[in-house]
């Protein structure tokens, strides 16, 4: 009976590294996210209300209600969730995922990823940059200021760029992406240029005039985590792939609502398993300390679900200093996520391991044999809305996680 | 405040300074520059700091923080912005100034090489490795060495207390799959030509052992070095391997191996006495190997009773002749077929003397020892020539020592024993309790004589006579002080290529005014010489014997090549490191944390 544990793991990881996500399009949230409707919000992490919800995540969704033209300030945007006009669901129950607040409102702009592999679809909204963002809570004139050109403007570009380019190739991308350095999740910096070259000509053919293609273009080149959301997408498309499997005991999310970190377990459906969201270590933006970090938050943590991130670190040794670590401590995590995981990637490949795949594919078993805790490279949010970003650095889920998903899986099993 | 770096600073009307510096063209990555700002913000006097790139979105957060002066407003983007907030303009010149060494400092704080924390991954990252050494506390290691198999590797299983059901399924399974599970309780081995646990650096050479003891071993390996031979293979078989329950499973697959060994002539066998039953099956599997067998079961077979034995087995007194025997066989093994063997010429040759003081009437001899067969083999050379011994590990049908802790009449104590060393390390590695003993011994007025045993070879103490001596001279003026003499024979097993140079040991254990052996058999002989003696006079001794074997046998140094995982004790990693060995280092803990339940569950899952 144990054996098939192993098959069905193997057959689980399997799937997740055959997927082949392929950015295939821009549109309307309300038009492609499946279930999505007029009174939806989507959030990062695991299912939470209102009144549970912590700064940056309150302030995401307020401002994705005045965005959507449905409340004017914070009291009007609470009333709409408080009464239930307006519900609230995890991006992940939608086959979606958004960094940070990871808010996805309506008539919200979303990437859509084609698995094309095994045919299912992903989605994850568009990448604001750095500074006061909606991702962080920011909901202030400038935030939806910015969030109006990039849906006006940029977006239908943008759509008409991919398109154009008949697609692009996200695992390819990332897997050169990681021969220069990346990631995949704190340090998108190739891969952001890798995407704003290959979506270049497409861009300035598609745009009306050259000043709009070359706004369009600044925008994706000067942000470094351009191409963040859709690896996002990317990796949730995989992580997908690589869920519900029988008797498979393969983390197939990982997600954190600023509140709770949340799990979910390929052989366990969509059950999630939550516990208290710990606070990343790392290093602070001038100005601020950890008096000033929100809990982690975000649905980030699919780049490590999918083997990427901080279980890819060997490839990014220069962002190891945010621990203050050296690029030994770099190869040192990536070493240490292998005892976790249940395969090496074959398309994600480190040099400085000698071209070893990435470790992917988390089984629950070895983090409680072990007690190591899979690695998470993140972004530190202010706790107030609207400040944004104050740091970077590491977290943990904690491992009773594990542990609780692991009992239930026995009783669910008959072991 | 009253840092001296710092100039003095006159009375400034404004409580804080904020200055600011530009550098052009300089690129870090950001991370960099969050340490150097988190680093200067940690500086005396400073109240904030900041160093970004001058985009306008790092603009924007400095002017949050009050950070952003007049000056930053013209950083362009490429410009490395440095700014501190201070007490006062002084401390803000100091930190600024300190920027280069701070860049510079973080160069040098180097990790260490990753640690696996799995025997999986452990193997990921050594294939090559064909063996695994485990000495996890005795309720995990039967996991670790199963794990260990189904990973196809040897076995070097040092732990103790691990149930005997477990050893015979663990060497079953070897069996079956054409490995070697050296122990439970193994402390010695040497294979290809490294030492693993306690094993003296001896000579590579044409002589395989099997041993089901791990002093006895270094014993017999360090004597066959010593005569000018080495060693082919040396496999442990852990001390229970001999007996009823367990069939000698090991020492024959062990028997197996060197039969088929090119590289092995003659082959040696050491056992404290085996079950009956189990000896006659070894004894079979022995006499149709083909090359000579040479056999010490301590007292087991005399060599009186050698007329019984195949031609090619010859049983030996002692270890040391055990390795004397070896060795003259190794120069005759040509000969295929026939064995033609020397009579040893232990007994005969005295040829110069050794002086010694004989104990006085009505004391006795307390032997220390921290080497559990050397106790034992002295129980058994001592059994004609002193009458009573006392012991906490006696010779079948012998008296066995009422309290382990005090000694009573003639006494040999194996201060390794279980009695000793439950929840302590082993005497080979702590001296303490050894020397607690034998200051003990050294206020009884019945104490006529002392034997102690000093073991060298990687995983012993690093320098056992450095701290043995001082207690050996401390000893005999406690005795002097009462009016007594109070001789110390101190027999010192080990070789000139051990870690802890033999001669440096011998010097000061003889500084110390121990009469020093470094051939057991012989210690013994004296030590009963002396008690014949009865007190007067003084006794010759033999000296030790010396083979004429030519010196160009090689040294110690090891040009194969060997690479091991090593789950448990950290020295057992150094000391194969300190060898010439690749080895990877498991960073093991129990698993599920020690939760018993989590672990049930877990195997299960498995």
């Amino acid at each position: 009976m144990a054996n098939r544990i192993d098959s069905a793991n193997a057959e689980a990881v399997e799937r997740m590294v055959e997927a082949r996500p392929v950015l295939t399009g821009l549109g309307k949230a309300l038009d492609l996210i499946p279930g999505m409707h007029e009174n939806l919000l989507l959030h990062a992490g695991p299912p939470i209300a209102w009144g549970q919800a912590s700064g940056p995540l309150r302030g995401g969704l307020i401002g994705a209600l005045i965005f959507e033209g449905r409340a004017r300030n914070e009291e009007e945007a609470e009333r709409l969730i408080v009464s239930g006009e307006v519900s609230l669901a995890p991006c992940h129950h939608h086959s979606s995922v958004g960094p940070m607040a990871g808010v996805i409102s309506p008539s919200m702009a979303v990437y859509e990823v084609e698995n094309r592999t095994h045919g299912n679809r992903a989605f994850s909204n568009l990448n604001e940059g750095y500074g006061k963002v909606l991702r962080y809570g920011a909901y202030s004139e400038e935030v939806q200021e910015r969030l109006r050109w990039m849906h006006e403007v940029m977006a239908p570009v943008l759509g008409a760029a991919i398109e154009s380019s008949s697609g692009v190739d996200i695992r390819a991308l990332l897997a050169e992406a990681l021969h220069m350095g990346d990631e995949g999740h704190n340090r998108n910096k190739a891969g952001s240029v890798l995407y704003t070259k290959q979506l270049a000509p497409h861009i300035a053919k598609a745009a009306p005039d050259a000043a709009t293609a070359a706004d369009v273009i600044e925008a994706l080149g000067d942000n470094a985590l351009s191409v963040l959301n859709p690896v996002m997408a990317a990796c949730k498309a995989m992580a997908d792939a690589g869920s519900e499997v029988e008797q498979s005991t393969i983390v197939t999310t990982m997600a954190r609502n600023g509140t709770e970190f949340g799990i979910r377990v390929s052989g366990l459906g969509g059950r999630w398993f939550t516990s208290p969201c710990p606070q990343p270590v790392g290093l602070y933006f001038p100005g601020f300390s950890a008096e000033d970090g929100n809990p982690d938050i975000g649905d980030s943590t699919i780049t490590e679900t999918a083997g990427l991130g901080a279980f890819a670190m060997a490839a990014a040794p220069a962002i190891v200093t945010f621990v203050s670590g050296t690029p030994q401590d770099a190869l040192n995590a990536t070493l240490e996520m292998y005892e976790i995981t249940a395969a090496e990637h074959s398309s994600f490949t480190i040099p400085q391991l000698d071209f070893r795949g990435t470790p992917v594919g988390i089984d629950l078993r070895a983090v409680v044999e072990t007690g190591i805790t899979p690695r998470v490279n993140t972004g530190i949010a202010h706790k107030e809305a609207g400040v944004g970003q104050i740091g970077a650095g590491l977290v943990r889920p904690p491992l009773e996680l594990f542990t609780e998903a692991l009992v239930t899986f026995a009783e669910e099993y008959g072991f | 405040m009253d840092d001296p770096s710092v100039p003095d600073d006159k009375a400034v009307a404004s409580p804080t300074a904020t200055l600011a510096e530009i550098r052009a063209g300089s690129y870090y990555d950001s991370v960099v520059l969050m340490l150097l700002q988190r680093a200067l913000a940690g500086l005396p006097g400073v109240l904030d700091a900041g160093v970004v790139m001058g985009t306008p979105a790092n603009k924007a957060l400095l002017a949050q923080s009050g950070l952003l002066t007049d000056v930053l407003q013209a950083a362009a983007a490429e410009d490395l912005i440095l700014v501190v907030k201070a007490e006062s303009e002084s401390y803000c010149r100091s930190a600024l100034a300190r920027v280069d060494d701070l860049l510079a400092a973080r160069r040098s704080n180097q990790t260490g090489a990753y640690r696996p924390k799995s025997l999986t991954s452990a193997t990921r990252m050594m294939p090559e490795a064909e063996w695994v050494l485990t000495s996890v506390p005795g309720r995990y290691a039967a996991g670790v060495a199963r794990e260990a198999l189904n990973l196809g590797k040897n076995v070097f299983l040092y732990s103790d207390n691990v149930g005997v059901e477990d050893e015979i399924s663990l060497k079953d399974t070897a069996a079956s799959k054409g490995l070697l599970v050296m122990g439970p309780d193994c402390g010695t081995a040497r294979v290809n030509g490294f030492g693993l646990g306690f094993a003296n650096r001896v000579r590579k050479g044409r002589i395989g052992i099997v041993a089901a003891s791990g002093t006895g071993l270094q014993t017999v390996m360090v004597g066959i070095h010593r005569l000018g031979c080495g060693v082919s293979q040396a496999y442990g078989t852990g001390g229970r391997d001999l007996s009823a329950d367990v069939r000698a499973r090991s020492a024959r697959r062990a028997l197996a191996l060197l039969k088929e060994d090119a590289e092995t002539d003659v082959i040696v066998i050491v056992s404290k006495p085996p079950e009956a039953s189990v000896a006659q099956e070894l004894l079979s599997e022995a006499a149709s190997c083909n090359k000579p067998v040479v056999i010490d079961f301590i007292g087991y077979v005399s060599t009186e009773d050698q007329a019984g034995a195949p031609s090619n087995i010859r049983f030996a007194r002692t270890l040391d002749e055990t390795a004397e025997i070896a060795v003259r066989q190794t120069a005759a093994s040509d000969s295929q077929g026939s064995f033609k063997w020397d009579s040893p010429a232990t007994q005969a040759t005295v040829p110069h003397s050794q002086l010694m003081p004989s104990p006085p009437q009505q004391t006795f001899l307390r032997g220390l020892y921290s080497g559990g067969t050397l106790a034992y083999e002295a129980l058994f050379l001592l059994q004609d020539s002193l009458t009573s011994v006392r012991s906490n590990g006696p010779l079948p049908g012998g008296l066995v020592l009422d309290n382990p802790h005090r000694s009573e009449g003639h006494t040999i104590i194996d201060l390794g024993g279980d009695a000793f060393t439950v929840g302590r390390l082993h005497p080979m590695l702590d001296n303490e309790l050894r020397i607690r003993r034998l200051l003990q011994e050294a206020q009884d007025p019945e104490t006529g004589l002392i034997v102690l045993d000093v073991v060298l070879g990687d995983g012993a103490h690093e320098d056992p006579a450095s701290e043995l001596a001082p207690a050996i001279e401390e000893a005999g003026a406690a005795a002097a002080k009462d009016g007594r003499t109070l001789p110390v024979v101190a027999v010192v097993i080990g070789t000139d290529g051990d870690p802890q140079g033999l001669d440096r040991q011998v010097k000061q254990l003889e500084g110390a005014g121990a009469c020093v052996f470094t051939r057991h058999d012989y210690a013994m002989r004296a030590v009963a010489c002396a008690f014949a003696g009865g007190g007067e006079g003084r006794h010759h001794i033999p000296s030790e014997l010396k083979l004429s074997v030519p010196k160009s046998m090689g040294d110690v140094s090891n040009s194969s090549a060997f690479a091991a995982i090593n789950v448990g004790l950290e020295s057992f990693t150094d000391s194969l490191r300190d060898q010439g060995a690749e080895v990877v280092h498991v960073d093991w803990r129990p698993p599920a944390g020690g939760d018993e339940r989590l672990a049930s569950l877990l195997t299960r899952l498995r």
